[in-house]
């Protein structure tokens, strides 16, 4: 008997069907755009709540802000009448004609017109020095980061504040504002809190005892008190300090105030990428017979920068957002020329303030929105060289 | 000994400023020299300057007259008979009032958005991320002036003012609330809240260590409401409901009675929790994430389901992520609360570096103390959240 009862079963069958059945394809409410809506809205009674009241919220919430920034809002207009709800008889939204002519107020703030063409001067170098450090695959990124840290300082001051020798006229700082404030501030905070903020660092991780101990002071004290206090400090201390013919100016101090200030921060962040190089690297870096610098210039910082980049712009986004804070010692930044524009009596009106917040907000949100992009940017490239 | 060896390993003879040893201890006494100059150049300066000035130093003026009204005071203060001191306390009251209630809206709004931000639901998960990138990429000081400038203040005068059944108000003088008024015999609730914590306290340490000795759980959450809200209830309503009100009364001009809750102050505490919980929700999101998935997944395998699963396997795990990071937010948001001085809230930096060094003129020994509170605050929570993180860090063997 080699044939077993099964297969005598099968043999007697009439029909046996030897291909498979192709699959049935998935139900139509578990695929396309109804199976998603299923399963990533309404996967539960509780999700199912949730997702009612966002889009309650939400399909409240939009209308009233395109109501707000453009069906309702003012487009032209000479003075505060045009913004009026009591004059104008009907429901007021943004008033735009406020901010196109105050406009050039909240870029340059009260410096001489006839010499604005050297803040735009100054913007453009600036986006270029940026470009060019930002860009990673740019060319001659060594004569971008000369450029950007030596040559623009440099011409920038003597461009915006004015050297009578070649012609351009002196400008106070006190006439300096708006964007123009925002930018140089920021701008300064950027260029002088990477370079003290890596010898900060450095100092911190010295062996040499009181080098570590300063630095761990300086770091310690300024990241424990609020910015508002290191801008009081700046503001009315600093002159006490400095014989009186030296006293610098009040838009310096509170520079040296932010300089300061976002050196400590970046100190942290640079020595936790010092933290993150393995021992090996500087055993190995002395075995070949380097001395400290050297060491660190070419074999330890270029790994611990590249490392910590994203939060090197990090530090940079919150130093942006700080930069209002130079608001509070009395100085016209984009902030604070709006605050004064704002209650100007010609252009007063209840939609006025929030109009001009929405102009700083936009302002405000595009950079620092921007400079978050370019640190997420980073980071997904720093781990792509990682798995390779 | 070195004259032993032969010559070949013998360290060569180095030249005294070549030597490591005399180097570094050369740098030091360079870099202490130059911080000494500067400091002596300093305050040397600072003495000519202030004597020109004809401002006194020192800290007499702690017991002058303050002379000045202050707009929110938690402790007894007159502008006529109270001192600059009181001024200090009093900011500084100021400053922790707002700064204790901002971390716990901060934290619970945080939490919120943190794990929504995680949510399977895709508009949820979507509109918390959308609420994080919007506030952590605007200035704190702008939220600050949009909601006390363009919300608060844009509020209906007093004659028009919301309210809820003519016993709470809203109006942009403020926010008016009912006082509660204690009377004689509130005391009983009182003991018996304090009984009631002590008594859940011990409950929950007898629990655990039954608990961990025969496996068996107790109702350690039933129990702890009985006793800390359900004993001074029951004292509080036998004893005859000892408590009232006093309800604020509007007039055509004024707000009388109740207690006031200044604009500057809802703004102050609407502006740091709504910024600072953006930031403690990417807190909370990185450190849930930071957790493995295998472990979840264990815990699953074991029978648990996703509620024990969260609070007792995912959550102890996270929060040693969280918990540095969290700290550091929270010490933000204290120092953040110095933003204070630009909408006005009476806080320690408004009244004392602002006010008091108007009048008093002694910027550095105001400066100096505004400084040193922030610091102490600082230091203080670093190191009580240092010996927490250490209780809390992961114990390797």
């Amino acid at each position: 008997m080699t044939m077993s009862e099964g297969d005598l079963a099968v043999a007697e069958l009439a029909f046996v069907r030897h291909t498979t059945i192709a699959p049935r394809p998935p139900p139509a409410t578990m695929t396309g755009a109804l199976g998603w809506v299923r399963a990533n809205l309404l996967s539960s009674p509780f999700n199912i709540v949730l997702t009612i009241l966002i889009v309650g919220l939400l399909a409240w919430a939009i209308p009233e802000i395109v109501k707000f920034l453009f069906i309702d809002a003012v487009w032209t207009g000479n003075d505060r009448d045009a913004c009026l709800a009591s004059v104008q008889h009907r429901e007021i939204g943004a008033c735009w004609p406020f901010v196109w002519e105050r406009l050039p107020y909240f870029i340059y703030g009260s410096y001489p017109i006839s010499e604005r063409w050297r803040v735009d001067v100054f913007f453009v170098m600036l986006a270029v020095g940026i470009v060019w450090l930002l860009w990673l695959n740019a060319p001659r990124r060594d004569l971008g980061a000369i450029y950007f840290f030596l040559i623009l300082p440099v011409t920038s001051f003597i461009l915006l504040t004015g050297w009578s020798a070649i012609g351009l006229r002196p400008v106070d700082t006190v006439l300096w504002g708006g964007v123009l404030v925002t930018i140089v501030v920021a701008a300064v905070g950027i260029v002088c809190s990477l370079p003290l903020g890596i010898l900060l660092a450095l100092g911190r991780r010295s062996r040499m005892p009181t080098v570590r101990l300063l630095s761990v002071i300086f770091i310690e004290f300024v990241r424990g008190v609020p910015l508002v206090t290191v801008l009081f400090m700046a503001s009315v201390m600093l002159p006490l300090f400095i014989p009186e013919q030296w006293s610098p100016d009040k838009l310096v101090r509170a520079l040296v105030g932010i300089a300061l200030f976002a050196s400590a921060y970046m100190a942290e962040v640079v020595r936790a990428g010092l933290q993150a190089i393995p021992k090996g690297q500087y055993e190995g870096a002395m075995a070949v017979g380097l001395r400290y610098a050297p060491m660190m210039r070419l074999v330890v910082l270029p790994q611990a920068l590249n490392v910590t980049i994203p939060n090197i712009v990090n530090t940079y986004i919150g130093l942006f957002k700080d930069t209002t804070l130079v608001f509070i010692v009395g100085i016209f930044d984009l902030l604070r020329t709006i605050e004064v524009a704002r209650i100007d009596p010609k252009w007063a009106a209840p939609v006025t303030s929030t109009t001009g917040y929405a102009v700083a907000a936009i302002f405000y949100l595009v950079f620092c929105y921007g400079m978050s992009r370019y640190a997420r940017a980073m980071e997904t490239r720093l781990r792509r060289g990682d798995r390779r | 000994m070195a004259s032993d060896l032969p010559a070949s390993a013998r360290p060569a003879s180095v030249v005294f400023y070549n030597d490591p040893r005399v180097r570094s201890i050369a740098y030091q006494v360079a870099l202490c020299a130059v911080v000494v100059f500067l400091v002596y150049g300093a305050a040397s300066n600072a003495i000519e300057n202030l004597a020109r000035a004809r401002i006194a130093s020192g800290f007499g003026f702690w017991d002058q007259t303050a002379g000045f009204d202050i707009s929110q005071t938690l402790i007894e203060y007159s502008s006529r008979t109270s001192t600059y001191g009181r001024a200090f306390w009093v900011g500084l009251l100021n400053t922790l009032l707002v700064a204790g209630i901002g971390i716990v809206l901060a934290t619970i709004l945080g939490f919120i958005i943190g794990i929504s931000r995680l949510s399977s639901n895709w508009l949820l998960a979507k509109a918390a991320g959308c609420y994080v990138e919007l506030v952590r990429n605007l200035p704190l000081l702008l939220q600050l002036l949009f909601w006390y400038n363009a919300v608060l203040k844009t509020l209906p005068d007093i004659r028009d003012s919301f309210s809820i059944g003519g016993r709470v108000f809203l109006n942009n003088r403020g926010l008016f609330l009912p006082t509660p008024i204690f009377k004689h015999g509130f005391g009983g609730a009182e003991i018996a809240l304090l009984i009631g914590i002590i008594g859940a306290t011990a409950y929950r340490i007898w629990a655990r260590k039954r608990q961990e000795r025969t496996g068996r759980q107790a109702p350690v959450l039933w129990v702890t409401l009985a006793l800390v809200i359900g004993l001074p209830l029951a004292t509080f309503i036998l004893s005859g409901a000892p408590l009232s009100f006093e309800f604020p009364q509007a007039g055509r001009f004024n707000i009388t009675g109740g207690t006031e809750v200044l604009p500057e102050f809802v703004a102050l505490l609407f502006g740091l929790t709504i910024y600072t919980a953006a930031f403690i929700a990417e807190v909370v999101r990185a450190g849930i994430l930071a957790v493995s998935r295998g472990q979840s997944e264990a815990a699953f395998s074991l029978g648990l389901r996703p509620g024990p699963t969260l609070r007792l396997i995912v959550v102890p795990q996270a929060m040693r992520v969280i918990i540095p990071p969290l700290t550091s937010q929270y010490l933000n948001l204290t120092k953040n609360s110095s933003l204070a001085v630009a909408i006005g809230y009476p806080d320690l930096v408004q009244v004392f570096t602002g006010t008091v060094l108007n009048q008093t003129g002694q910027a550095v020994e105001v400066v100096a103390i505004t400084m040193l509170v922030y610091l102490v605050i600082s230091l203080a929570t670093s190191l009580l959240m240092n010996i927490y993180n250490s209780r809390m860090a992961l114990k390797e063997r």
